[in-house]
């Protein structure tokens, strides 16, 4: 269970930071996924109860903003800017490629639960086209086979 | 002789993102300055007469929104700082690199801007994908705040002012000043009608100023050297300062580049940018201020970037993101790919837009597939129309201006994926098409 004492404070340390706890419905989200990867209807109601909004509500942030899961992604998340300026440098190439190479569509997961792929709007990165946001990081300026390289050495 | 640098200057030094970097570069001297010898209302006049307007696309000059602000705090209503870094839109990485290497100009400029409005606390809504920006800035308030440059008793001058990184959870809405608002206050961020404008009732319906991160990393320096220094810089009187013009597409050496305001658009991509990608094609078309503007075909581009003389060419330096198209683009695509980021990122509220720019994708979907009809171009610009000022924000009129720019600009490529279900350019477009 991740609703732990430990998540309790945490929760309190983002509450604390905002005149009115409804505030903290996407600092608190970000934790919830932080910690499941995804977050689910019962995590939801949890943080509905906690902050003192409705279930509806904190549904209605989870499924407005695009990078809220509501359920598992890949280990490895791949995110694909394909905006003009990156379309302009090659991302659709680049998506085609992945496609191929992971032998899931976009919007996929690799059966192994190791990769999923998903097209995005612009990351902002488009001096760096093309490029994806793989978890956290920016991978830019890349090339086919940079994007092999890294995929070989992930484990 | 390239011009000095002065918002990017510490831009690629060693160590840039720490306190004592910035502090060995003359770092929140400003803050000492304005704290120790200004008042709120004196930095404010000075900001106004600096002339710096605002970077984030608006162009709105600042010191005059701030000035909107009530001069006295109401202790039921406290007044809110709130720096936008949602940079999302397309074609832009400006406010990324200012975060990511120089955070405490951000932060310096954040904190100046909350001390003329009087603001006790300040939300950086940055977002949710710039996970390192956000790190990087978080790291930053925490050394800025034990050397008490933010928090309780700034400088024991006694005011006080937290800063508070807030994470957006990806939506392009979010850069709307007032959808900011309300993602900041828990919810959708859905844009609210104006008036009132945030001044009057803003985040949490108390006073609230809404300030672009290059915008504020502008302020220091108008602190430091003055407004009369500042407003001699670019193209005065009413484009000041030095500039941040973020180039992408085919251009051989992409990035952000600093100039005053005014910068030669062929200056940038054929000096700064290195020319052409591919010397054997040549320049079609540039989108000047990130996707959401009016277009402009090659033979349009000897102006310079400044707010006013892209006004004056009906188009706008918006948020400086400029897109360089070369002969190899079809436009159609471009405009279809634009069109598709409207769709997604429409919020929903407004049927014009929600529903419009699904219409435009659509239609130019199947223009570009090559099932476009005749009445296709009429069809579009009807739908652009419909939608255009009939919304609550300006994200509707930021998918119908392209629209328009792009059919009437280049209505014979257009005409052509119509009647022939081919393209003239042959290299990005008619995927899948027979």
């Amino acid at each position: 269970m991740i609703f732990d004492a430990a998540f309790e404070s945490a929760v309190d340390a983002i509450v604390a930071k905002y005149p009115q706890p409804k505030a903290a419905v996407l600092p608190v989200l970000w934790e919830v996924q932080k910690r499941m990867g995804f977050i689910d209807t019962a995590a939801e109601a949890w943080v509905a109860q906690r902050l003192g909004v409705a279930p509806a509500h904190v549904h209605g942030c989870v499924t407005f903003y695009t990078m809220y899961k509501q359920r598992p992604s890949g280990r490895y998340h791949v995110q694909v800017c394909t905006t003009l300026s990156c379309m302009l440098r090659g991302s659709d190439e680049l998506v085609t490629h992945l496609e191929r190479r992971l032998g899931v569509p976009v919007g996929g997961t690799t059966p192994d639960g190791k990769f999923s792929l998903v097209r995005v709007e612009c990351l902002g990165s488009c001096d760096t086209a093309p490029m994806f946001q793989l978890n956290d990081d920016y991978h830019e300026n890349l090339t086919l086979e940079k994007v092999d390289r890294l995929l070989e050495s992930l484990s | 002789m390239p011009a000095e640098r002065i918002l990017t200057r510490n831009v690629g030094r060693p160590d840039s993102t720490t306190l004592a970097a910035y502090e060995a570069n003359g770092g929140y001297q400003a803050l000492r300055k304005a704290v120790g010898s200004m008042t709120p209302d004196g930095l404010t006049e000075e900001v106004k007469k600096s002339g710096l307007r605002g970077r984030g696309g608006a162009g709105f000059p600042t010191g005059l929104k701030w000035s909107f602000m009530p001069k006295e705090v109401d202790p039921k209503r406290p007044h809110y700082f709130l720096i936008n870094a949602d940079e999302s839109e397309p074609g832009t990485f400006k406010d990324r690199l200012l975060m990511e290497q120089d955070p405490h100009l951000v932060l310096e400029g954040t904190l100046l801007g909350a001390y003329a409005i009087r603001a006790s606390v300040a939300y950086i809504y940055i977002r949710g994908e710039f996970v390192h920006g956000a790190a990087v800035l978080e790291r930053a308030i925490a050394e800025a705040t034990a050397k008490r440059y933010a928090g309780k008793n700034v400088l024991g001058g006694g005011w006080s002012c937290e800063l508070v990184v807030h994470r957006g959870a990806g939506a392009y809405i979010c850069g709307e000043e007032t959808a900011l608002m309300s993602s900041l206050e828990g919810d959708r961020g859905y844009p609210r009608l104006k008036p009132p404008f945030p001044a009057a009732s803003g985040v949490w319906k108390c006073p609230t100023t809404i300030n672009n991160v290059e915008t504020v990393a502008n302020i220091p320096f108008i602190v430091e050297r003055g407004a009369a220094w500042f407003s001699s810089v670019g193209k005065p009187p009413k484009n000041t300062g030095p500039k941040l013009y973020c180039l992408s597409g085919h251009v051989k050496r992409p990035g952000v580049y600093e100039a005053p305001l005014g910068l030669p658009m062929r200056e940038l991509i054929e000096e700064l940018g290195g020319g052409m990608l591919h010397t054997d094609r040549p320049l079609k078309a540039v989108i000047p201020g990130g996707s959401s503007v009016p277009v402009l075909r090659a033979d349009e581009c000897d102006l310079d970037l400044d707010f006013d003389s892209l006004m004056a060419k009906g188009t706008m330096l918006g948020s400086a993101g400029i897109m360089v198209m070369d002969s190899s683009v079809c436009m159609v695509a471009a405009m279809a790919r634009i069109a598709h980021f409207y769709h997604h990122e429409s919020c929903g509220q407004c049927t014009p837009c929600r529903e419009g720019c699904g219409w435009l994708e659509r239609i130019l979907n199947r223009i570009e597939t090559g099932l476009g009809l005749p009445s296709d171009l009429d069809l579009l610009l009807s739908v652009s129309d419909n939608i255009m000022g009939n919304t609550i924000c300006a994200l509707g009129d930021a998918a119908a201006m392209p629209t328009i720019s792009f059919v009437k600009k280049f209505e014979e490529e257009f005409r052509h994926h119509i009647e022939h279900k081919t393209c003239l350019t042959g290299t990005l477009a008619m995927q899948g098409v027979r």
